[in-house]
């Protein structure tokens, strides 16, 4: 068996996989936050509730709709998206005058409201949810075996997270959006109707994460906890890349991803924590994150 | 100038106010336990300090740490640890509980106040979760069983803490030098700065002052007062597990606050009753916690954010400026 740094190459590269998968949910997750936090100053608590929101919308659907995996992946991040816009609508515009901390509150409340629910109704245990029969099964890559759900989720979460990179960059919504971050009030003044604006962003952020949620719905199992320990490490990942650049984001959370799979590898009982060490390191050598602009 | 007086008799109102409710409360806290269940009223009186200890840093130097359940947790596990396999008496234990809480404050702070504002919350609430994994793992916490059978033991070596009433002063003498140490630190020339520092940090610098000094400063000081809650605590439940130190716990110490009022001297301690009377009622009903407290939270943030006291306070100062 071919051996690198003393480790059979199979769980060498089994772990890598997993930290590639790892880092594609963190990519995605960390891409919505940043998306909300640069034009709505809000740091969103509630985005891991939003990703258990997608993957239980999925398992609902499926459940007692008979709804399968693919149109799913349209349907649930609508629902959560709308739900977001609704949330926005309702109570985060009513908090863009105070402090910032409000809205991480106030999020913070919400995450806890729709997790004690889920909770109440389907207890903590994880409901499963099959892959669709197209992607079940694996192949064998010749030095590994692959999954064939795991190999969708790494290139679909790519695709995501390049597109809703060029929708930002490339499309007019995404030039308003990012000019409504620099300025707010001259984008008003051109006619843009920026009210609108903030709750489209929040809206295309709760929807990312909860396409996130749909789709790690077969990777992980089903259940109400599902996103309340994912966000924290995700926030170590926006601090670490810093929240200036979406694709700062999508960097780190694939680099952050690998590097947990690694540590798995050489040294298990640190894999927890890794993500919080690099934390740590980069507030020391550049508080800034390693994308962010000095604040 | 008509601004500087006003805030001068509204601060006057609000001191008299406070010290004619903090009589009032002391004496009802010495003749509390006679009347209702002192478990119950010690638990009150531990997340009462917390809370005031957590006040300290958001409500007076303008800092929402998200992980102060790592110090309150911590010096738990700390002073279980002492006084059981160590078979230290209480009050070393505690003492060790709080000098460990202070470690790892000093520890947290040192990175967390490297960012500000929002980062600075995310970044305590990802230190904190890293000493939750470290907790989870280490030996001496015992995993999901926590230390169990902590001995309440004798203070000073003669005084019988498995006495109720006994304990329940050893924790109300804990909370009042507590919740005094939070009132001196606040109203001395060092809480000013603090306050100065939460108004604008950037003017603070430039007056010649080491903001992040003083902000460590009263990282560290909350982080041993978060610590001593958190000993007696354990000395109380005679436990220490997990739950004190998740992230729910660093949540849950926010909403007091909040409920009761930033910022106010008496908010938190009135939020902490509140709250761990709702849990109360609520332990035994089918209902759950979480999905209240939530609720709170959100209701809080968007219609009084100043908190029950913080209203109250308001209110009082505005009626007699009208009378005025």
């Amino acid at each position: 068996m071919t051996m690198i740094f003393g480790i059979p190459i199979q769980a060498f590269l089994g772990q890598l996989l997993v930290g590639l998968i790892n880092g594609s949910f963190y990519a995605m997750l960390s891409l919505g936050l940043a998306i909300i936090f640069g034009l709505l100053r809000v740091i969103n608590f509630a985005h891991g509730a939003q990703y258990m929101l997608g993957a239980f919308v999925g398992y609902l659907l499926l459940a007692h709709l008979g709804i399968g995996y693919w149109p799913a992946l349209i349907l649930v991040p609508l629902l959560v998206g709308l739900s977001g816009m609704v949330i926005e609508k309702v109570a985060l515009s009513r908090l863009y005058n105070v402090d910032p901390l409000y809205g991480l509150l106030f999020t913070f409340g919400l995450a806890l409201v729709l997790e004690g629910a889920f909770r109440y109704f389907y207890g903590v245990s994880g409901q499963s949810y099959m892959p669709p029969p197209q992607l079940s099964g694996g192949t064998n890559l010749g030095f590994m075996f692959l999954p064939n759900y795991r190999g969708w989720v790494v290139v679909a979460s790519l695709i995501i997270c390049i597109g809703t990179w060029l929708l930002i960059e490339k499309t007019k919504l995404g030039a308003y959006l990012r000019a409504a971050t620099e300025n707010p009030t001259l984008v008003q003044a051109f006619g843009v109707n920026v009210p609108l604006l903030l709750t489209l962003t929040y809206g295309i952020g709760s929807a990312l994460a909860g396409l996130a949620g749909i789709m790690a719905a077969p990777v992980y199992q089903v259940s109400p906890l599902m996103g309340s320990n994912l966000i924290i490490v995700v926030f170590a990942v926006v601090v670490v890349g810093g929240m200036g650049s979406i694709l700062g984001a999508i960097v780190t959370g694939y680099m952050l991803g690998l590097a947990e799979g690694l540590t798995k590898v050489f040294y298990p009982e640190a894999s927890n924590i890794v993500i919080f060490v690099i934390m740590a390191i980069v507030l020391l050598v550049r508080p800034a994150g390693l994308f962010g602009k000095d604040a | 100038m008509a601004d500087l007086t006003t805030t001068g008799i509204e601060r006057q109102t609000r001191a008299r106010t406070e010290w004619l409710l903090v009589g009032l409360g002391v004496a009802a806290l010495v003749a509390a336990p006679f009347f209702l269940y002192p478990i119950f009223l010690m638990k009150m009186l531990c997340f009462a300090l917390f809370a005031a200890a957590f006040n300290l840093l958001l409500g007076y130097t303008g800092l929402l740490s998200f992980g102060h359940a790592a110090f309150f947790g911590g010096a738990a596990y700390f002073t279980a640890h002492a006084v059981k396999e160590w078979g230290w008496t209480p009050e070393f234990g505690v003492l060790l509980g709080v000098l460990g809480a202070a470690a790892l404050g000093l520890v947290i702070g040192f990175f967390a106040i490297r960012r500000q504002g929002i980062y600075f919350a995310m970044i305590t609430l990802a230190l904190a979760q890293m000493f939750y994994f470290f907790c989870v793992q280490a030996p001496f916490t015992k995993g999901e069983d926590g230390i169990q059978g902590v001995p309440r033991g004798h203070l000073f070596g003669f005084i019988d803490l498995s006495v109720p009433l006994n304990m329940y002063f050893f924790v109300l003498g804990g909370f009042l030098i507590g919740v005094f140490a939070v009132w001196r630190i606040v109203h001395s020339p060092f809480g000013m700065i603090l306050k100065s520092i939460r108004e604008n940090e950037n003017r603070a610098t430039s007056l010649g002052y080491s903001v992040a000094r003083y902000k460590l400063a009263a990282f560290v000081m909350s982080a041993t007062l978060a610590g001593l809650a958190g000993a007696m605590k354990a000395l109380v439940f005679q436990f220490a597990t997990l739950t004190d130190v998740t992230w729910q716990m660093s949540g849950e110490v926010i909403l007091m606050t909040l409920l009761g009022g930033i910022g106010t001297m008496l908010g938190p301690i009135v939020g902490a009753g509140l709250v761990v009377t709702l849990q109360n009622y609520l332990a035994t009903s089918e209902f759950p916690v979480t999905v209240i407290t939530g609720a709170i939270f959100m209701i809080c943030v968007l219609l009084f954010r100043r908190g029950i006291v913080g209203e109250i306070l308001a209110r009082l100062s505005r009626g007699e400026g009208d009378a005025r």
